[in-house]
This record gives structure tokens, C-alpha cells and sequence, in this order.
């Protein structure tokens, strides 16, 4: 049975670990993941997790750690934010590449300069090609359960690939909610035992990560394109896997009040909630407004997006990082590159929104949808708006 | 106890864990030190290598020269990876997922990957007190990448990062003592080997697979091509390495500093340097400053024998 408590989504997403029973936690501290791994290494220094915590020296060794144990066949956690993240950036390439089924928390915060601890996406937004499955969460029970969803997608033999779970850092990480904890005994239901496809074993010895020649390289690259877009089939039935036991149903896209709508706003991450507070009041006012809440990243969601999308005219894409000198949202690229071609494809606006930490309120969400009305009746696009900007 | 840990010709064994058909160089000592070292190291052994040298010339898919298993991930956290063998299978046997089995656990690199990149990374392996071994197989410079120099080229060798010029005597700065850092970090067992002194190299590999904590070797790897000498002579050229003081052999174990190959009378230095195309541009005083720098260097050592560090 599972009990709703009142706890702190970082420790509760510990917990979840802790009951998917991991081998081995590597990490590092940095703000705002550091909550989830003090509380493992309490776990495992209070014999509540028989695991191997393993202290490294900076985030590129804890992913290259991670590397090793899970080659080594050991169920493998860790978590990072920002400047960690993107210090372990050279090895999250190698880790899909060696299909090692890595489960990696990010708690979402900008990237330096200037040094900013706050939330937004700017930290995964660069890792957007690592060849990881990669999902965003938008509170403390989703966090809590695409956590210990990630270890059965990673491990599922045909998937074997490292995933991201993200999850607005502060916002969700540090928010004490009241969440469902599920309990062992249904985690046990629905986690069976790590059975790595390939393993360092002394009585079958293997090369792992050989020299890709010229020859060879073009071909291993289509393995991996063909692993993460077919990922999709077991992401879907796992997730309803998932419902099946904890009752709590999960899709690639959803959607909040978008099937009549004359303007739509894709969204990703914690923000979403705060959106459908605004959607709430725009539609009390009789303004047909709804939402698209973009959850899963890699591999990217074609379908489920163009089903959500219907044939709305007016598509507003939320980013929460800035590609600079490019086309300003590196979301509402990939929506409009997912778009290109098809038959009466909306128009997009493009807002930049919540960079390091900077609060997006109903009101900013207000102003949204007022520029989306606007591109309705005009049908013109206007210029990339950044949300709240001063003056 | 110490004094009957010797190795002779009758001992050494006969299985090859690191196959022939590989892509080294012609008299690449690092490839010979790698099937010493591994040939004594046996066949429970899992082996994380750093982008290197050894790296490319074992592994271009589909071949591969190892017999044992191998896992390469990246250039600077081979010590990282290694540790993270180290701890899963750790784990995995207390938990009693695996069972419970004598494997030894090998991290290795070139100089570069030890002395500079992965500096950081080593360090924490070390620090963490993981029971693996580390090897560093130092031929003095970047090889793979084309001869750039490293912390660990010696003073005047001419690489093509510190030409020798006009206003340059090549390298001009004097080799990192990576056996010392590492020492410094109080693990059980440190000692460097040189493949040109097969037994001392055999009964130091025992040692650091028998020590209860992390063990680092450091290898003396003559590179003809890097050094521009003939491959022929690189066996010859190690036993000067070791002759002149250049390169001496000791182990540090639980602290303590021991020559294994004492040398009171040091070879001149200029039997080592002539035959080596990377010394060629250096006069005799040049040589002479080395010679004495090296002479300070040994006698220090020699001091310190049977010292607790």
C-alpha cells in the first residue's frame, strides 16, 4: 500500500532509489542535486540501502565511476546539476554509446556565467545529442516515479540505454509536497533483477569500447539512432506497465484542456503547473486557451505531438534556455523541425521564460496568451519574446 | 620475506594475455611491458585502459589483442572507470549477486593520461583506497597525438610541442616525479619497473597485485619512434635508463623506500643520451647539467633507502 506523506521531493526521490535497490551511487555535490545524494549516503551509512557510495572527486569521474560499475554489472544511480553536468558532458556520450544502463537525476539549473545556483534548462539543453533517453518531470510524485520507471526502461533488453530524469532544481527538488511513496513490495512487482545484456566477466572476456574506425563508425552511430528512436514502443508500455501497479498513468506529451482550444502553449517541466492555473482563469474569462506539456525529450515524441496539436493555428513554445546567436529556444526549434512540411502547421511564437530562477507567474502567462491571440488575428509571427524582461 | 620474492626464467609465465597481431610500432617497450605485466598478472583480471597508445593499437574493431576483459572509456579517467569496476564488483559479491572470486583490477595510461589529464582523477582513485593497480606506462611524451611533450619529458628532449631552436634547448622543464606523487598519497604499494629488468618488473607486479589497498606502477616505456633511436636498441637503452640513474628502480611499499636495482656507480649519461635522436641538439654541458641533476636526484634516493616516507 502506498502511504501520502509530506516530504522533501529530493529525499523522497533518494528513497526511490533506495527502493529499486541500486548497486552503486557515484556522485558528486553541487546545488540543487546535493539533497538526494547526502540523503543516500545516509541511507547507505544507515544500512537502510546495501549499496557502494562512492565519494569521487568531481562529476566527470562520477560518470566515468558510473561507467565502470554498471559495466561491471551493478545497478548504477547518480545526480547532478549545471556545471556538473556539463563537466561529465564527454563521458554521457560514451556511456549510451557502451549501452551502459546508467539512471542519472538532473535537477535543473543554469549554466555559468555569471555563476547562478537557480533553475532553468540551460544545463540539458546541451546535452540534447548524448544518445540518453531523457525525460522532464514537473513535481516531486512524477520525480518520484519516473525515477524508479528509469531503472526498468534502462534495463529493458531492447532499450539498454542511460536516462535522464530532469526536474526543475529548488522548484520541485527542494519543495516539500504530499506525494504517494510507493512501497517496496510494488517496486519488487514492477523492477525485476538487472540483467546486464553484456558484462566485464573474467570467464567471458569482452573488448568494451573498441576504436571505431572509418569502416565501422558510420554503422555503430545508425545502431544507436535506431536504439533511441525505437526506444519509444518499450517507453510507452513500460510507462503503462507503470500504471498497471502504481495507478498513476504517464505519457510521452500531455495535454490540459487543449481540445477545443483556439491557442495552444507547450510548456516542459515544473512550470507546467503554474500554467494551468493560468489556463484556468484565462478559460473562466471564456478565452479558449490550453496546453501542451512536452515530457518526454529523447527520443523526441513526433506523433504524440502532432496528435496533441490537432490542427490548432496559434502554437506558443515555452524555453527555459537561450541558444544564443541561433534561433533563440532550442524547444521551439525542435517543434518547428518537427512541424516543417506537414499540412497547416500552426504558427509558432517563441518565448524564453524563467532563466535562472527568475519567477514565471499566472501573469507572465497572461501576456503569453494575449501575444498568441495576437499572432491569431494578425496571423504574423512576432520576434522571440524574453518573458519578464527589464527594461 | 622480501628477500625470497624473486623471480626467475623457470617462473615466468607462458600464456599470452595481451595477443600478438597488435599495431604497435617496431621495439615499442610499452607493448612488451603490457604483455609482461599481464602475463604475470594472470587471467582473473579486468583492465580499464585510457585513450592512448595502447589503447588504438589493441582494440580497432573487430579485432582485439586482449584476452582478458577490457573496457576503455575515455583519455583522462582510466583510474575513475577502474574504480568503478573495482567498487560494482564489490558490491555485487557482498550482495551476493556474484561470486565471491580473486579478480584483480587494472586501471592503465600513457604519461599524459597519468601525469596530466588524468591527474585529478587518479588521485581520487587513490585517496578512495580502491584495491586495484594502476600502471602508467610512461614513454615521455604525447606518442599517439604525434610526440608533443608531457610533464613527464625529460629536461632537453626535443618533442614537436618543445622543439629544440635557436632559443630552445627542448624541453625545458624537468620530469614530474609521478611515483612520489603518488606515494604521497600513503597507498600500500608504489615501485617503478622497466621491461629491460624482467624480474624486478615480475616480483613488483606480484607485490602490487598482493597489496590490501590501491597499488601504482610506473613503467619505464621506451618509444624508438618518439625518441627517434633504432627499435633494436630500446631493450639496451632501458637497462641505461636504469644504469645511468635516469630511471631508477625502487619500491615504496607501506611507506617504505626501497632500491631494487642499486647502482652506486652510475654509467655515464652520455651512453643513454647519444643513441636518441631527441637529445641529438644537446652540447656537452648541457649534457653535463643533466648528468649532475640526475646524480643529485639518485643520491637523494639513495638516502632515503629504507626510510619510512
Amino acid at each position: 500500500m502506498e502511504k501520502r506523506i509530506g516530504i522533501e521531493a529530493s529525499i523522497a526521490i533518494a528513497e526511490a532509489v533506495g527502493l529499486c535497490d541500486a548497486d552503486v551511487v557515484a556522485a558528486y555535490p553541487i546545488t540543487p542535486q546535493t539533497h538526494i545524494v547526502e540523503h543516500l549516503s545516509e541511507m547507505v551509512a544507515d544500512g537502510h540501502l546495501d549499496a557502494a557510495f562512492v565519494p569521487v572527486e568531481s562529476e566527470h569521474s562520477a560518470m566515468s565511476v558510473c561507467c565502470g560499475t554498471s559495466a561491471a554489472g551493478a545497478r548504477t544511480f547518480t545526480a547532478t546539476s549545471s556545471q556538473g553536468l556539463a563537466l561529465m558532458h564527454e563521458i554521457l556520450y560514451i556511456a549510451s554509446a557502451l549501452r551502459l544502463p546508467i539512471v542519472m537525476s538532473v535537477a535543473n539549473r543554469a549554466i555559468s556565467g555569471p555563476i547562478n545556483i537557480w533553475n532553468d534548462h540551460s544545463d540539458v539543453m546541451v546535452e540534447r545529442d548524448v544518445g540518453w533517453v531523457q525525460i522532464f518531470c514537473e513535481n516531486g510524485q512524477e520525480a518520484v516515479d519516473l525515477t524508479i520507471w528509469a531503472f526498468r526502461l534502462a534495463e529493458d533488453p531492447r532499450v539498454s540505454l542511460p536516462i535522464m530524469v530532469n526536474f526543475d532544481g529548488f522548484i520541485v527538488s527542494h519543495m516539500v509536497e504530499p506525494l504517494f511513496m510507493p512501497d517496496r513490495e510494488m517496486v519488487k512487482a514492477f523492477l525485476p533483477p538487472f540483467k546486464p545484456l553484456q558484462r566485464l566477466d573474467i570467464d567471458n572476456p569482452i573488448s568494451m569500447g573498441p576504436v571505431g574506425i572509418p569502416d565501422i563508425f558510420t554503422e555503430a552511430k545508425q545502431v544507436q539512432q535506431h536504439l533511441l528512436t525505437q526506444a519509444y514502443q518499450p517507453i510507452v508500455e513500460t510507462l503503462g506497465e507503470f500504471a498497471k501497479v502504481f495507478k498513476r498513468q504517464y505519457k510521452p506529451v500531455e495535454t490540459y484542456r487543449g481540445d477545443d482550444a483556439d491557442v495552444l502553449l507547450l510548456t516542459m517541466g515544473a512550470i507546467g503547473e503554474t500554467a494551468m492555473t493560468a489556463v484556468d482563469q484565462r478559460r473562466a474569462k471564456g478565452d479558449k486557451v490550453g496546453l501542451v506539456r512536452l515530457r518526454l525529450w529523447r527520443p523526441f515524441p513526433f506523433e504524440d505531438l502532432f496528435r496533441a496539436l490537432g490542427r490548432i493555428p496559434v502554437l506558443g513554445v515555452i524555453d527555459r534556455c537561450i541558444s544564443f546567436g541561433g534561433p533563440v529556444g532550442p524547444v521551439a526549434c525542435e517543434v518547428k523541425g518537427a512541424l516543417y512540411g506537414r499540412k497547416d502547421h500552426p504558427l509558432v511564437v517563441e518565448f524564453v521564460a524563467g532563466l535562472g530562477g527568475r519567477d514565471v507567474t499566472v501573469t507572465d502567462f497572461d501576456k503569453m496568451f494575449d501575444a498568441l491571440f495576437e499572432a491569431k488575428r494578425s496571423g504574423k509571427v512576432p520576434a522571440p519574446v524574453l518573458v519578464g524582461l527589464r527594461e | 620475506m622480501e628477500s625470497l620474492n624473486v623471480f626467475a626464467a623457470r617462473l615466468w609465465p607462458t600464456e599470452n594475455r595481451f595477443a600478438s597481431g597488435h599495431r604497435a610500432c617496431q621495439g615499442c617497450a610499452e607493448a612488451l611491458a603490457v604483455r609482461m605485466i599481464h602475463g604475470v598478472l594472470g587471467r582473473n583480471t579486468i583492465v580499464a585502459s585510457a585513450t592512448g597508445c595502447m589503447e588504438i593499437i589493441s582494440s580497432s574493431y573487430p579485432d582485439t589483442a586482449w584476452t582478458v576483459p577490457w573496457l576503455h572509456v575515455a583519455f583522462e579517467n582510466a583510474a575513475a572507470v577502474a574504480s568503478g569496476v573495482e567498487a560494482g564488483l564489490k558490491i555485487l559479491v557482498k550482495k551476493g549477486k556474484l561470486p565471491k572470486r580473486k579478480i584483480t583490477v587494472v586501471g592503465m595510461g600513457g604519461d599524459g593520461a597519468t601525469a596530466d589529464i588524468g591527474l585529478q582523477a587518479l588521485s581520487g582513485a587513490m585517496e578512495r583506497g580502491h584495491k586495484m593497480i594502476y600502471v602508467c606506462y610512461d614513454n615521455e611524451a604525447y606518442m599517439n597525438t604525434g610526440i608533443q611533450r608531457s610533464s613527464s619529458t625529460p629536461f632537453g628532449a626535443s618533442t614537436t610541442t618543445s622543439p629544440a631552436g635557436s632559443l630552445s634547448v627542448g624541453q625545458s622543464t624537468w620530469k614530474k616525479n609521478m611515483p612520489m606523487v603518488i606515494a604521497a598519497h600513503n597507498v600500500p604499494y608504489v615501485a617503478t619497473v622497466n621491461p629491460s629488468f624482467p624480474f624486478d618488473l615480475a616480483s613488483k607486479v606480484r607485490k602490487a597485485q598482493a597489496a590490501n589497498g590501491p597499488a601504482y606502477l610506473h613503467v619505464y616505456a621506451c618509444c624508438p619512434t618518439g625518441w627517434r633511436m633504432a627499435p633494436e636498441l630500446a631493450i639496451a637503452i632501458g637497462r641505461l635508463a636504469s644504469r645511468t640513474g635516469v630511471f631508477p628502480l625502487y619500491e615504496v611499499e607501506n611507506g617504505k623506500l626501497h632500491i631494487t636495482v642499486p647502482t652506486p656507480k652510475l654509467s655515464p649519461l652520455k651512453e643513454y643520451i647519444q643513441p636518441q635522436g631527441r637529445f641529438r641538439h644537446l652540447d656537452d654541458a648541457t649534457v653535463a647539467e643533466i648528468e649532475k641533476r640526475v646524480e643529485e636526484e639518485y643520491r637523494k634516493l639513495e638516502r632515503r633507502e629504507g626510510l619510512v616516507l
